[in-house]
């Protein structure tokens, strides 16, 4: 059988760290990056007697996710207990959701290669974190390991799994889903969303099947993959494995598997078994949750607008796909920056420009934020229209750019401070033309002998005499008007 | 009479009068369970110096009259699954033994803002797991009224520390009968009022959709105040109650008079002994006399309570005691692995009843068999609702005996769990519906040991519970008390 014949069938599993104040059911913070063991308490240490409270911001967060997935919201949806024994799950068993997640059957628009795809969303359940080993000794690895650290700052931190439907059908589908659902919930406010830091966090389910074969493969979960380049090449790789495997007449079983990111390849980890051997019972300790249409009504209200629509709307505003995607991609600051200058009368394609070329390089270059510039909406809105009307150089409009960040002025304050006002006055360039058609009086001859070239020279020659002012386009224009027979 | 025997209103008053202080209160029962201890073994932890420090605090709020409720000053105990700050808590437990909880549970914390003495930790079976105590890790507690008898469990200790005078009131849990059982084999009066009442912030874990704290006191009056000691609405706990909570005391001396009191039928014949059926029969007749009407209600579903608790209770266990791995507390018992290390701790550390039950409830939630026994019982239980509220209709309050035989002796059932088991038969059915029952003392059989009658009521109505109990407590007039003759050495 050729590789042709074969259609991966993927599903991924994101699991999303809320960035709420307090944790998922007590009051300790939520924070990455602490001394170990601070921020912890007798709930999320699973100390004898302790009991959990359902934080509400988290579910009104989950329900803000849910919506933005287009999913339907469970008005009454309950909370399981999944068992397993893990040194740093402290209960030994996780409070999760079952068989009535707060959100099911939404979806996803994703673009691959300008086409669009839309993945099911099954459902998007609310659980708890768990907190962190540290293996220590042996290169970190947990089977030679002299030791463990435990850490518990993680532990009951809020946790949202998005469970999206085997409709991924190639790597780079899975790439884009991944990108764009984190593209999502950073729009929403809701997570940090870093993969390196494990905010947001990708599991993929990996199946082939022969082309127009209805019946699903053994699946193959894969973990561990710490960026979007390599939940992609692991898909990659997993396909090429199974595909290897069958064509081999071998055949596959229902394991874990771990990506190994310096040997690109995925090693087993376990093998799975059915979920059922969580042995899920609803959570005595929780009352069913409760999520009223009035207040769907008004989470739904107030969600900013997602990425796709932000996407859509950019490029109808003409910005082509390159543009749309950086734009899309910028932070929150340099998109409301972007639109405070549209609004201010500039047009869409320098406006997305400037802010996502120089104003973005300037910031980096400087590392700093919006928040430390004294540039808005209006200011980049001047800027732009003073270029359009030949006020300004491009070269000059940095420098204008640089002064305005530096709390110089407006552009036009600050180009008249500078210096940097074009002479775009065409009587003054007359002059000056004539200044240097006088100092150069075989000119015309020449050109019109057939050395037109002399334009360039020429031009070089009034920007020089103008100081470096005179709006060169104007200049080339006239002088080329007065060679002319 | 020693302060020790006051009951726990006669001391309120005694000490508002200035009669008596917190340390004579105190120093009484302390003394009391110095002559008794070896003997009876209610307590696992006694906190002599806390419980003296604690009264004196008393004494002193009370001479600036700055006092903080109405139990400020009365020494009382705790069952040893109440999480205390500072103070060993094990839940009778060899994995937990020498575990300090950082924490109060909110009961205790109730208790000490409302300037309670807590005297120590009592005795129970491990894990609240057990009818007679025999399975507390440090060995049983034993009941004062025959110390060759167990005092019922699992909050055996808090009875027989009640019934002896070693604590003028107790506080116990009851997932299936664990206060009100003791109670009824010790002669005191035990109390599981409508779950949600009194939060479960602290108490730990057996089975959490049944556990309820309440308490044992030595009269109706007594319970009803220490259980407005700690009950109210708890932020901490999602299944607190959250609505109004009764002035029970106001309420003792309305009677009986046009009330429809409902004889649950399934309750009686074989297994239980004929005296007890012979005191509850008389009892129903005095509440008759006093003007209640007495029915005879059936409720078909009792018959399988007990097994469906016995696969709900076990299941919830199975996932409450995962937590004790012997990782972060509790006693370790290393391991080459961390696997290792967790089963040899659980393996060493938990008994063989609290292991038996945690197999039991992970193989009724296991795949596969998940819907016919967790499932099936969760049903069982839905329709038990059903049929005691359809009960509710025909009556204002339900009764039975509370436990079908008086206190037996110690290894009589210890090695026959379904014996033992059938020891929480009348009461089991009030921790699956979630509503409130409690166990008065009506008399003695013939051999001088205690027999109780178990009121039961509609969620939330402790208030007619308690009225009834009042009222069967003046009619039948229980006052005998076990002699401390034969309690070792005085």
């Amino acid at each position: 059988m050729t590789t042709a014949a074969w259609e991966p069938v993927i599903g991924i599993e994101v699991h999303v760290e809320l960035r709420t104040n307090s944790k998922m059911f007590c009051g300790c913070a939520v924070a990455f990056g602490d001394e170990p063991n601070t921020n912890i308490c007798p709930v999320c240490l699973g100390l004898p007697g302790a009991l959990p409270v359902t934080n509400g911001t988290a579910i009104e967060w989950i329900v803000a996710i849910g919506l933005a997935l287009g999913c339907e919201i469970t008005p009454v949806s309950v909370f399981h207990r999944k068992n397993y024994f893990y040194a740093d799950l402290p209960k030994n068993y996780q409070i999760s959701q079952y068989d009535i997640p707060v959100c099911h059957d939404g979806h996803l628009d994703v673009d691959v290669d300008g086409e669009t795809v839309r993945i099911g969303i099954e459902r998007a359940h609310m659980e708890e974190d768990t907190g962190k080993s540290r293996h220590m000794g042996a290169g970190g690895r947990i089977h030679s390991a002299e030791s463990t650290l435990l850490d518990f700052n993680r532990s009951g931190v809020p946790l949202v799994e998005v469970v999206s439907r085997p409709d991924i059908r190639s790597a780079a589908q899975a790439r884009a889903y991944a990108q764009e659902l984190r593209a999502v919930v950073s729009e929403l406010g809701v997570s940090d969303a870093r993969m390196e830091e494990g905010s947001i966090r990708f599991d993929a389910n990996v199946s082939i099947r022969p082309v127009g074969d209805e019946t699903l493969g053994t699946k193959v979960e894969i973990k561990n993959m710490n960026s979007f380049r390599s939940l992609e090449r692991a898909v990659e790789h997993e396909i090429a494995r199974q595909m290897k495997v069958l064509e081999g007449g071998g055949e596959l079983i229902q394991e874990t598997r771990h990506w190994d990111e310096e040997a690109g390849v995925t090693h087993s980890m376990r093998v799975k078994e059915g979920s059922s051997d969580y042995r899920y019972f609803t959570e005595p300790d929780l009352l069913p949750l409760v999520v009223d249409h009035k207040w769907v009504t008004e989470i739904a209200a107030a969600l900013p607008e997602l990425p796709a629509i932000r996407r859509r709307r950019y490029g109808e505003a003409g910005l082509d796909r390159q543009t749309v995607s950086v734009l899309s991609g910028a932070e929150p600051g340099i998109r409301r920056l972007f639109n405070d200058a549209v609004t201010a009368g500039a047009s869409s394609v320098a406006a997305a420009n400037w802010v996502t070329g120089e104003i973005t390089a300037a910031l980096r270059r400087s590392g700093s934020t919006l928040d430390d510039v004294a540039l808005n909406g209006q200011a980049v809105a001047d800027l732009v229209k003073m270029i359009e009307v030949g006020e300004i150089s491009s070269s000059a409009a940095k420098d204008v750019l640089a002064g305005v960040m530096a709390g110089e002025g407006s552009p036009r304050e600050v180009a008249e401070a500078r210096d940097l006002l074009q002479i775009s006055d065409t009587g003054t360039v007359e002059v000056i033309i004539d200044q240097v058609l006088a100092e150069n009086p075989d000119a015309i001859e020449r050109y019109r002998g057939g050395e037109t070239k002399l334009v360039g020279f020429l031009v070089g020659a009034v920007m020089r005499a103008s100081g470096g002012k005179a709006d060169p386009k104007l200049a080339n224009e006239l002088l080329t008007r007065r060679l002319e027979p | 009479m020693s302060l020790a025997d006051l009951s726990i209103t006669d001391a309120v008053a005694r000490l508002a009068a200035g009669e008596v202080t917190s340390v004579d209160l105190t120093a009484a029962v302390l003394e009391r369970a110095t002559m008794t201890e070896a003997d009876l073994h209610c307590y696992l932890t006694i906190d002599r110096d806390g419980a003296f420090a604690s009264a004196a605090a008393s004494d002193t709020r009370r001479q600036t009259g700055a006092t903080v409720g109405p139990l400020d000053g009365i020494p009382v105990a705790v069952k040893d699954n109440f999480s205390t700050r500072g103070l060993e808590t094990t839940a009778a437990s060899q994995l937990l033994a020498g575990y300090h909880p950082p924490y109060d549970a909110h009961a205790v914390e109730r208790l000490r803002a409302g300037g309670v003495v807590l005297l120590g930790k009592a005795n129970l079976d491990e894990f609240a797991m057990g009818s007679s105590t025999e399975n507390s890790a440090f060995g049983p507690s034993r009941n004062p009224w025959d110390s060759n008898r167990v005092p019922g469990g699992s909050s055996g200790g808090s009875a027989a520390a009640v019934a002896v005078g070693s604590a003028m009131g107790a506080f116990g849990s009851d997932t299936g009968g664990s206060i009100r059982q003791p109670a009824s084999l010790c002669g005191v009066v035990g109390v599981k009022p409508t779950y949600g009442r009194v939060s479960r912030y602290g108490l730990i874990a057996f089975a959490s959709s049944l556990d309820q704290i309440g308490p044992l006191a030595r009269t109706v009056d007594d319970a009803a105040l220490l259980l407005e000691g700690v009950w109210g609405h708890d932020r901490r706990d999602a299944t607190s109650y959250t609505g109004d909570y009764p002035e029970l005391r106001r309420s003792l001396s309305s009677g009986v008079d046009g009330l429809t009191v409902g004889l649950v039928t399934q309750f009686g014949g074989e297994g239980y002994e004929p005296e007890v059926m012979a005191a509850t029969r008389a009892t129903l007749d005095k509440l008759s006399g006093a003007g209640a009407e007495i029915v005879e209600v059936s409720i078909p579903t009792v018959d399988v309570a007990l097994s469906a608790y016995y696969l709900i209770a076990p299941a919830e266990a199975s996932a409450n005691l995962a937590r004790f791995d012997g990782i972060r507390y509790g006693n370790r018992v290393e391991g080459e692995t961390t696997e290792e290390l967790m089963a040899r701790t659980r393996a060493e550390g938990f008994g063989p009843e609290v292991i038996r039950r945690i197999l039991l409830g992970t193989y009724s939630l296991s795949a596969g068999y998940y819907d016919a026994f967790y499932g099936q019982a969760q049903r069982v239980r839905t329709r038990l609702i059903q049929e005691f509220a359809d009960a509710y209709e025909a009556a204002d309050v339900l009764v039975s005996p509370t436990s079908p035989t008086v206190a037996f002796k110690l290894g009589a059932k210890a090695t026959d769990p379904l014996a033992m088991y059938l020891s929480d038969i009348c009461t089991i059915p009030s921790n699956l519906t979630g509503h409130p029952a409690m166990s008065v003392p009506v008399g003695l059989d013939g051999n001088g040991l205690p027999i109780g009658f178990q009121v039961m009521a509609p969620a939330l109505a402790e208030e007619r519970m308690f009225a009834v109990a009042a009222e069967i407590e003046r009619l039948v007039g229980f006052t005998a008390r076990p002699t401390l003759t034969g309690v070792a050495a005085v």
